[in-house]
């Protein structure tokens, strides 16, 4: 079980999370070029080592949480808030 | 190579089994081949054989970090099948079940092939015209599928929760020809069939780095030495992003995720097929010839190179047993691990040329990669003898992502925690 710290609720087991994958992914705008919605939707990093990852605390708070965490040893390094203000707001 | 017959095991009986001899070779790295396929997996093995038997490519290399069958080869549950429906996916995994008929005598090598039927379980009716729309397209390609309904069930699987959970089971879709095989025996009958043709096993060589002259890709640099290559195969499974960031390759429709398999005590023979539970969870059994329940269910859900699974999902996997099997409450787990897998975004593979000459890619395995070794050896040694695909891997292209044509089995879209 990892042991994610989530800025409201402190460190709870993942298995109350879901999964959504690489944060660094950025939307382009609805216009953008299909070359670019490609790479968003379809391609990834996939790192073997410092990943930076969306997590939902469905059954927790519901907050979208960006954790980092290393993908080899499941170290996590730290968490915040995916909503910049709330999260700069909490500090 | 020293051919395996029924005279020669009774006489090895007889003599102290003393006739045995190592099955594959250690060799040498040397300094250039006309292909070097990176990853000793069952794919990789596979590629060089074919490589060296139908396309006579004699200076071929297998490059692998660990060893022979350390990754996902030697960590699945063994499950073959070719169930699919749609374009692409139907032709390749027919291909390789025709492959797995004939391979133990292909190789002279048991590899324990045993179409013993594979059950999908239906609980409603919803689900089961799904099915019978899968099972009705396979039929038209030519591919063997039936459904069995409750009575016939009852006969087959007797132990089955048929009247007592939430779920009353309707019946299954089945394919007769689809089954297991002993994935030890896979990695080992090709290796040892291999090298009798003259390939290069490189156990302990890690590939750490490609080497490029005059812009192009000539070799790769290995934890035993430089090596050139005319041409370099990557069959690394779970580590494919990793290898394509180094090759220039740079991103890929990829993730790498973990999933696990169990292995229970010895029991007496309880489970003749392979049978599958989906939909309301996710369950997948078979029996060892030693009697050790062999069973799987879901990913671990997030990016992960680490090869050890979490109890959150054992705990799902076995509530979705006792949901069909009550009669498994008892058995002890013996044995648990995990494999990283590729898992791609349409939850379909590649095998495919890539934009730098020279380099071949053979990636996006999913859950189901065993049962395609034979073909995607077979299909990837075509690719690379001949810079173009086989008629069975045509669609099984990186390009389609970019195109907007997915080979989507599942519906789930560009989400591969779920495909
Ligand atoms: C728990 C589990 C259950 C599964 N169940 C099934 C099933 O029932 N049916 C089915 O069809 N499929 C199943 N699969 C999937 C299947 O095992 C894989 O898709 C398939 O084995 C992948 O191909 P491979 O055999 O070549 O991979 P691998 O055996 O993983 O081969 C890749 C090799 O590349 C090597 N490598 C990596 N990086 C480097 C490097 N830099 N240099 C040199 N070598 C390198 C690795 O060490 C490894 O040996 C399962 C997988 C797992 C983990």
């Amino acid at each position: 079980m990892l042991r994610i710290p989530c800025p409201f609720c402190g460190p709870r087991d993942h298995a109350e999370f879901s999964y959504e994958g690489d944060a660094t992914v950025a939307y382009p705008p609805l216009d953008a070029s299909r070359e670019d919605w490609f790479e968003a939707v379809f391609l990834r990093a996939n790192p073997c080592g410092a990943h930076r990852e969306m997590w939902h605390h469905v059954q927790g708070c519901r907050a979208f949480v960006v954790v980092e965490r290393d993908t080899l040893t499941h170290e996590i390094k730290g968490a915040r808030l995916a909503h910049r203000p709330t999260a700069e707001a909490i500090q | 190579m020293q051919r395996y017959n029924a005279l020669s095991v009774l006489w090895g009986g007889l003599t102290g089994q003393r006739h045995w001899k190592k099955v594959w070779g250690e060799a040498e790295p040397k300094q250039h081949y006309d292909v070097v396929i990176v990853g000793g997996g069952g794919h990789g093995l596979a590629t060089a054989y074919y490589l060296a038997k139908e396309h006579g490519l004699r200076r071929v290399a297998v490059l692998e970090k660990g060893w022979l069958g350390g990754g996902n080869a030697g960590r699945n549950t063994t499950i073959i099948r070719s169930n699919y429906m749609i374009e692409g996916n139907t032709e390749f995994y027919e291909h390789s079940l025709k492959l797995w008929e004939n391979l133990s005598h292909e190789l002279n090598f048991n590899v324990m092939f045993s179409q013993r039927s594979h059950l999908t379980l239906v609980f409603t009716p919803s689900q089961r015209d799904a099915m019978a729309r899968r099972y009705n397209i396979m039929r038209l390609n030519g591919i063997d599928g039936e459904f069995w309904n409750q009575d016939r069930l009852r006969h087959e699987v007797p132990h089955l929760n048929f009247d007592g959970g939430r779920l009353p089971i309707l019946g299954a879709y089945v394919q007769p020809r689809a089954g297991t095989a002993r994935h030890d025996a896979v990695n080992w009958g090709y290796a040892r069939a291999a090298t009798a043709l003259g390939v290069d096993i490189l156990q302990n060589c890690e590939v750490t780095g490609f080497i490029r002259k005059a812009g192009e890709l000539v070799g790769v640099e290995t934890s035993r030495g430089e090596i050139l290559a005319d041409k370099i195969g990557l069959a690394v499974a779970g580590h494919t992003s990793v290898l394509a960031h180094k090759a220039g390759l740079g991103k890929l429709p990829l993730e790498t995720h973990k999933l696990q398999a169990y292995v229970s005590e010895p029991v007496k023979p309880l489970i003749d097929q392979v049978i599958v539970f989906g939909g309301f969870g996710h369950f997948y059994i078979s029996q060892s010839d030693k009697g050790g329940l062999v069973y799987g269910g879901d990913l671990d859900t997030y990016n992960s190179y680490a090869q050890k699974g979490n109890l959150p999902v054992y705990a799902d996997v076995a509530a979705a047993a006792m949901q069909i099997f009550p009669c498994l409450g008892r058995v002890k787990l013996l044995r648990q691990w995990a494999g990283v897998m590729d898992m791609s975004m349409d939850g379909s593979p590649f095998i495919t040329k890539t934009h730098i000459p020279n380099l071949y890619l053979n990636a996006g395995w999913c859950y189901g990669g065993f049962k395609a070794t034979p073909g995607s050896g077979h299909t990837f040694a075509h690719t690379i003898a001949n810079d173009e695909p086989h008629w069975a891997n045509r669609l099984l292209t990186l390009e389609r992502y970019r195109e907007g044509r997915l080979i989507d089995e599942s519906g789930h879209g560009p989400v591969p925690k779920l495909q």
